[in-house]
């Protein structure tokens, strides 16, 4: 294989189908960001770390920085994009913004997508099982306090931290 | 109008307004700089330095010139041609640095931009970068602040002659008397304060477009202080400061490090004029570790603290040796902007301070979250707990003793500085009830004899906020820098809209909702009916040279400014309602999108009318009238100061000081070194609080970088200048799941000299890193070396545990006289 190769990929984003030819090498956030235009999902590391681009792939949250665009093929992606419907926001969004569970915002869209898989799989969970669900997204703005108030306002629970 | 401002009615001022910029973060339509771009742009990368000294003997970029895709490549010996060294701030030997906007001829530490390419894709860049040969000839590095010092260390700037970039003696009172005095000295050897970042998630990014047609530089990025990047770069660059127009947007979280964004900006403009397009650069996570700029490492050597037997505490001698690393950005303003803080939170009257500043092999040092105040109130606290310990008094009781008292206000420091309100005792007892101390200290002993010690820390700190530009003189007396202050617009628009324009650059602050709420008590609306306009525009926004988003000022540099625009409009409109309804201008108030005269609300005319009056409708006005009133009305705000005196290094360098006084519980693993914070609490206290969730949103976000930087992150380069920790494998910034809740209150002392009683507050003073070092040595007792260096990992808790400290004996000595 060459670093010139491409491939033609369908897959399903947020809903709409998506057909596009993509080099071998170009990496899934990449593909997401710069050839679809999403600003979304965003870029904070190099290794998987800060979890900026997390995204959902078949239904689990995935890092998009970690993955190549042509391993998209034949699968369903939900970026923060698909969250709100018809300018509503879902109550995790919502939960943040009453929380103050943001300041620049720019883990924002992987956190809460973060936060929306684990009240899928854990629709009541504790203050440290928030925190083991969020293990995978930096934020370097809030210490965390108020997302985690957020998350578990969200689940309908106040903390007890 | 003077300052003070103040807003006379609050009634959305003061509230918990939820942001009004959230909406679009939530939803992932932020516009930080990587989500934007130009027309023809081509994407850059960076070949950098894998030395971290060595000579540049040649840059081959032949196997570039026919790449397809491939669009121009620039070199460091070209940027010497087509653009001139960068103004320094410091004096001569500092001053003398020649320092380009890429390496020429020498690399002085890894990482350091040798040249840049500029391709199709950013791929292609990025291996077309891989194909530029350049040979280096390694030169011995030096990376240790001290060993820069000595005789025999490799010269970084052969221009400047030596490493120490700046030296001055801060003295005040008479610190030999009080030495001489004092029923104890207590010496303490070595203190280490180590080198971090607060690593925003984004990384630096620079969109910038050289038009040639105008000569003029469009320059999108998330530079968080951009009117000093273009007074730095416009020199270096041949051009006037019209020639720019600076923009951003959102801006993924900056805490001081994206001040330092200016010299890419510049290096990027010229391969953007050189290759007639736009040019695009997004810094990768390595690339911001390695490059970016961290926070100032610092040593202070022979610390002598003279106390009395009562414990009063009477002042301090020291050396301080800061470390700028290889360059000196921002630097060396950190070697005076310490002494904004200089007795800390206490009443100590003598100081001797030597500080000098050295030059390494390792990444230049910028602002972060803290700058230079955190470093020496670390020192401070290490003092107050080391003297407690070994002079066995209650680390409370030495504290109470000796703070500034709540009657002392305005409290002058030795050094002419002046502590505006405050109350620590109280903070100090809060934060102590948060945590509920009485527990802990029965645990403490409980945990006795086991391997699980407790320990319970406090960290007092000031966090000084708006500058007073003039403490640059101190620095280098020829600097044309005084004051301060922000600039705002507030204006009514064609349809009655109210919108604002700042001067500032935030980064998660909330300057969008906080302006909001006080124009909207001013002008008589809600929040929601005012457009505060995200982002900043060169060309379309107002601002002055301090203009930007740092220091914990936006509460009243920015606000006042805010203030002081929408009074301005506010006078215009009611004189345009009084006019028009035939009244007098004191009959007239603004309610509901009204002026209306008070007690007759049938005579009102909405918002749009009085726009109409002077928008689309002015020959019914006086022409004096429809020429004088704009409806669009600049204010800024100058804070009352005067040049600091550089002889005596003495004025007030500060109009604010909010408080934060910390309080950490710590368990240590005896067996392992490691620390676990069982509990938490920080009470801050910055006066009145505009939006108090947005303030306690800051001091959530201040104590997290300051709990991650004692325990997890540091800077750590090898003795060859090898920075080891360049990602976030490596560099453990924490996640939920290994950040302690923050339990938070506050007290309200008024500021008597910001009109709202407001401060400036966001930075904290570095609170965790002395409550958790203070905690440390609490739980591992006076038998042990003493906690000498800020950063705690686990494998140095186990080296002092095992009596390994940085110096000789426990690093700590005293001398008492006879009978005390």
């Amino acid at each position: 294989m060459d670093r010139s190769d491409t491939f033609d990929i369908e897959f399903t984003l947020n809903g709409e189908t998506v057909v596009a030819t993509v080099p071998a090498r170009r990496l899934l956030i990449h593909f997401l960001r710069d050839d679809l235009d999403l600003t979304g999902p965003k870029i904070g590391c190099d290794t998987g770390h800060c979890g900026a681009c997390t995204v959902l792939y078949d239904g689990r949250t995935i890092k998009s920085c970690m993955m190549l665009a042509v391993q998209a093929d034949g699968a369903t992606i939900e970026t923060v994009e698909a969250l709100a419907s018809d300018g509503e926001m879902t109550p995790v969004q919502e939960a943040f913004h009453e929380h103050h569970a943001l300041q620049c915002g720019y883990c924002t869209a992987g956190m809460v997508m973060s936060a929306t898989y684990l009240l899928e799989k854990n629709p009541s969970p504790t203050p440290d099982e928030i925190r083991e669900g969020l293990r995978g997204n930096l934020c370097r703005c809030t210490g965390y306090v108020n997302i985690v108030e957020a998350v578990a306002a969200a689940a309908g629970k106040e903390t007890s931290e | 109008m003077t300052a003070p401002t103040r807003v006379e009615t609050p009634r959305w001022t003061g509230q918990n307004y939820p942001r009004k910029e959230d909406r679009r973060l939530l939803t992932g339509q932020g516009r930080y700089v990587d989500d934007r771009g130009m027309i023809r742009q081509g994407y850059a990368h960076f070949v950098r330095s894998p030395y971290a000294h060595a000579r540049i003997v040649s840059i081959d970029t032949s196997k570039l010139e026919n790449m397809t895709g491939v669009y121009c490549t620039l070199v460091g010996e070209e940027v010497k041609e087509m653009s001139d060294p960068l103004f320094q701030i410091a004096p001569p030997p500092g001053g003398n640095m020649v320092e380009y906007l890429m390496a020429v001829d020498k690399v002085r530490y890894q990482g350091e931009p040798v040249a840049v390419v500029l391709a199709e894709t950013r791929e292609l860049a990025r291996d077309a970068a891989d194909l530029i040969d350049v040979r280096y000839e390694p030169l011995p590095p030096v990376v240790d602040a001290i060993a820069a010092q000595e005789p025999d260390a490799p010269i970084l700037h052969d221009e400047v002659g030596t490493n120490v970039s700046w030296q001055g003696t801060y003295e005040y009172g008479d610190i030999d008397w009080a030495l001489a005095e004092a029923d104890h000295v207590v010496k303490i050897d070595k203190l280490h304060f180590h080198r971090f970042s607060s690593t925003p998630i984004e990384c630096f990014g620079v969109v910038v477009n050289w038009d040639r047609g105008t000569d003029t530089i469009e320059v999108i990025s998330n530079n968080q202080m951009p009117m000093f990047g273009a007074m730095m770069i416009a020199p270096s660059l041949r051009i006037g400061i019209d020639r720019f127009e600076f923009t951003s947007q959102d801006i993924g979280g900056g805490f001081g490090i994206k001040i330092n964004l200016y010299k890419q900006t510049g290096v990027l403009a010229l391969l953007s004029r050189k290759a007639g397009r736009p040019v695009k650069w997004t810094e990768t996570r390595t690339e911001h570790h390695l490059d970016g700029g961290h926070g100032n490492e610092r040593w202070f050597l022979d610390v002598e603290v003279p106390v009395m037997a009562d414990g009063t505490i009477l002042g301090v001698k020291a050396r301080a040796i800061d470390d700028a690393g290889a360059y000196l950005h921002y630097e060396p303003l950190g070697a005076v902007i310490w002494s904004q803080v200089l007795p800390g939170c206490y009443k100590m009257r003598h100081f001797r301070i030597d500080y000098s500043q050295s030059l390494t092999n390792k990444c230049p040092t910028v602002p972060n979250r803290g700058y230079s105040r955190m470093q020496h109130l670390w020192m401070l606290e290490r003092i107050i707990d080391i003297v407690a310990h070994e002079l066995g008094f209650d680390p409370v009781e030495i504290r109470k003793r000796n703070y500034v008292q709540p009657d002392d206000y305005p409290y002058e420091t030795p050094n002419g500085c002046v502590y505006d309100s405050g109350n620590l005792p109280l903070s100090l007892d809060k934060a102590l009830e948060l945590i509920d101390y009485p527990k802990w200290r029965e645990r403490q002993k409980a945990a006795e004899g086991t391997t699980k010690r407790i320990g319970i820390g406090i960290g007092s700190t000031l966090d000084s906020g708006t500058n007073n530009f003039g403490q640059s003189r101190i620095i280098n007396r020829e600097l044309p820098f005084s004051g301060n202050g922000e600039a705002a617009i507030c204006k009514l628009d064609l349809y009655g809209e109210v919108s604002v324009a700042l001067g500032t650059t935030p980064q998660g602050q909330g300057h969008e909702t906080t302006a909001a709420q006080v124009v909207a008590d001013i002008l008589g609306i809600s929040p929601e009916e005012v457009t505060v306009i995200p982002g900043f525009d060169q060309a379309r926004n107002s601002y002055v040279g301090f203009s930007g988003t740092y220091a914990s000022q936006f509460a009243v540099t920015g606000i006042n400014a805010v203030i002081g625009a929408a009074e301005k409009l506010k006078a215009e409109m009611v004189e345009l309602a009084a006019m028009a309804l035939g009244a007098s201008e004191d009959e007239i108030e603004l309610a509901e999108g009204h002026a209306r005269v008070v007690g007759d609300p049938e005579r009102a005319i909405p918002f749009i009318g009085l726009a109409n009056m002077i928008y689309t409708n002015n020959a019914e006005l006086p022409t004096e009238v429809a020429e004088r009133i704009s409806l669009n009305c600049r204010h800024v705000y100058v804070p009352p100061f005067d040049p600091p005196d550089p002889d005596r290094k003495y004025g007030n360098l500060t109009l604010t000081y909010a408080s934060q006084i910390h309080a950490a519980v710590v368990e240590v693993d005896t067996e392992t070194g490691k620390v676990e914070v069982l509990d938490y609490a920080a009470v801050d206290d910055c006066g009145v609080r505009i939006n108090p969730q947005i303030v306690e949103g800051q001091v959530h976000g201040a104590a997290a970088h300051g709990i991650a930087a004692a325990l997890r992150e540091e800077m750590r380069y090898d003795e060859d200048g090898q920075l080891l920790n360049a990602n976030f494998l490596y560099y453990h910034a924490p996640s939920a799941a290994e950040m302690p809740h923050i339990k938070t209150d506050y007290v309200e002392s008024p500021s008597p000299f910001t009109g709202t009683g407001a401060k400036g507050m966001g930075e904290g003073g570095g609170a965790p890193l002395h409550a958790i070092c203070s905690a440390i040595q609490d739980a591992l007792g006076s038998d042990v070396p003493v906690v000498a260096d800020s950063f705690n990992p686990p494998e140095r808790v186990y080296r002092l545990l095992h009596g390994e400290g940085l110096g000789a004996g426990r690093g700590v000595e005293v001398v008492s006289k006879e009978g005390s």
